[in-house]
């Protein structure tokens, strides 16, 4: 593995190969001294373009846990704000010596260019409406701890699919190890055009309800344009939230996953949050140990494969 | 590939080593048997239940990964990692750490280093089937099946019934194969 850019067309025994190394890893975050030294001297650069907190502290948690040095960019003081470009900014930012780069930008495909520019192993942290690939393998994980397999399972995914890099990586994840999905959403938030995806549609979320194994509630993502396609937000939740009355119809084993930030009382009720099925918590824990796979995947071990 | 240990010499070195083990700890009150992947596990396995025939009470018995503890991962093409499952608290406990074949001592550095991130023990020992010598580190095994002369360009190969179907020791290599027909 070269880089880590996107869930689309990656094969089953990679999947199975970074969580499984995510497995050791998640050992090791449980241990009282919850750190190795497997990336000792290596440098990662976290070039976060667009606004993030959590996936950045995740991959900075992932990175220490495996001793690697990490520098951080902050667009919002950086020299993009003077007008630097971005292939520059990368440029230099390789000149002072690090050995992989964690980009996220609103732009899709911008981790391309940057693997491009920079010649470094690069983990695309999310790029615009497109893919967010560790975040499909900490779902995967989540779903592979609790199940102990995704083969056979039915997952629905609901909510803001047009918008979502979530949706859009969770889609290749999950079918490529086994599960089927079922994208659940208003017409106005799917794709215009599904042709190509491993999935199936409805807006009809009552109808899937009682069949599913795990039920994955997106955010409702207003800085993507997703609050301005549907009449009111009483009316979202009627139709897509994931609400105390649905939670009770789901099957007693099923569970229910968030990517987070959870806004409660809109995609999901306070009562299903804090329900012992929800696993958002396990999900926040899952992102550090696979961020650590890929990370010590792509700078253990030699480049010239 | 020449025969240096069959099966038979295998299990009568480990049943020596396990009561070399006692002898110099005066039983195996404290004693946790680790192995290090692949095949210092199950060897492990066999030790402590020699310890435990011998003894007459049950020895902890662990299995650690080094995969994270590497020095070398720049010139390996890609890493396997596998568990690591050493039980209780290793806080005061006497470990033996067990695996095939002891070389250049760069394996059991980085086990020592995976060792010391679970807990403080109070005594380390190392128990090995096969010591072929070329040390590179100031290391050194307090149990071993046996000694074995060999030349950097040989090949020695442990193989235990658990993974590999049979037990025994082999050597391979230019010189290894004088003499021998097989």
């Amino acid at each position: 593995m070269k880089n880590l850019l996107t869930m689309e067309g990656v094969d089953r025994a990679t999947l199975d190969s970074l969580l499984d190394d995510a497995d050791e890893f998640y050992e090791v975050m449980h241990r009282p001294i919850p750190k190795v030294p497997a990336l000792r001297g290596k440098a990662v650069a976290m070039m976060f373009f667009e606004p993030s907190t959590r996936t950045k502290m995740s991959f900075d948690a992932a990175a220490k846990a495996l001793s690697a040095d990490v520098v951080s960019f902050s667009p919002g003081t950086s020299s993009l704000k003077k007008g630097e470009s971005l292939k520059d900014t990368v440029l230099t930012v390789k000149a002072m010596g690090v050995d992989l780069m964690v980009v996220r930008h609103k732009s899709t495909g911008a981790a391309w260019r940057v693997a491009e520019w920079s010649r470094l192993p690069v983990v695309n942290g999310g790029d615009g409406a497109h893919q967010h690939p560790t975040q499909a393998l900490l779902d995967s994980l989540t779903l592979r701890q609790h199940f102990g397999t995704l083969e056979g399972l039915r997952i629905a995914i609901v909510g803001d699919i047009r918008h979502s890099r979530v949706a859009r990586s969770d889609a290749w994840a999950f079918t490529t190890l086994g599960a089927e999905v079922t994208m659940v959403a208003p017409p106005t938030l799917l794709p215009p055009d599904l042709t190509g995806w491993p999935v199936t549609a409805t807006s009809n979320f009552d109808e899937v309800l009682s069949e599913v194994d795990a039920v994955y509630v997106l955010r409702v993502q207003a800085e993507r344009g997703g609050a301005s396609v549907f009449p009111s937000v009483a009316e979202y939740r009627e139709r897509f939230g994931m609400t105390d009355a649905r939670m009770a119809r789901l099957k007693p084993e099923a569970i229910v996953l968030h990517p987070g930030p959870m806004i409660r009382g809109i995609e999901i009720d306070a009562g299903v949050a804090d329900d012992p099925r929800c696993k958002v918590l396990e999900q926040v824990t899952n992102g550090v140990a696979v961020r650590m796979a890929a990370l010590f995947q792509l700078l253990g071990g030699s480049r010239d494969e | 590939m020449r025969s240096v240990m069959s099966g038979s010499d295998m299990g009568r070195a480990l049943r020596r080593i396990a009561h070399e083990i006692i002898e110099s700890n005066r039983g195996t009150a404290d004693v946790v048997v680790v192995g290090i992947r692949t095949r210092g596990g199950p060897i492990a396995q066999r030790l402590a239940a020699l310890l435990e025939e011998i003894e007459g009470h049950e020895v902890p018995c662990g299995i650690i990964d080094i995969g994270m503890y590497r020095d070398d991962i720049d010139s390996r093409p890609r890493i396997e990692l596998g568990p690591t499952e050493v039980p209780g608290d290793i806080d005061g406990a006497t470990i033996v750490l067990v695996d095939d074949v002891l070389y250049t001592g760069r394996t059991i550095r980085a086990a020592l280093d995976a060792l010391a991130d679970l807990g403080r023990a109070a005594v380390v020992q190392l128990a090995v089937v096969v010591d072929r010598g070329h040390r590179e580190l100031p290391i050194r095994a307090d149990f071993v099946g046996k000694n074995l002369p060999t030349s950097g360009s040989e090949h020695v190969t442990v193989r235990v019934a658990e993974i590999d179907g049979e037990d025994g020791v082999w050597i391979e290599g230019p010189g290894s194969d004088q003499g021998e027909t097989t």
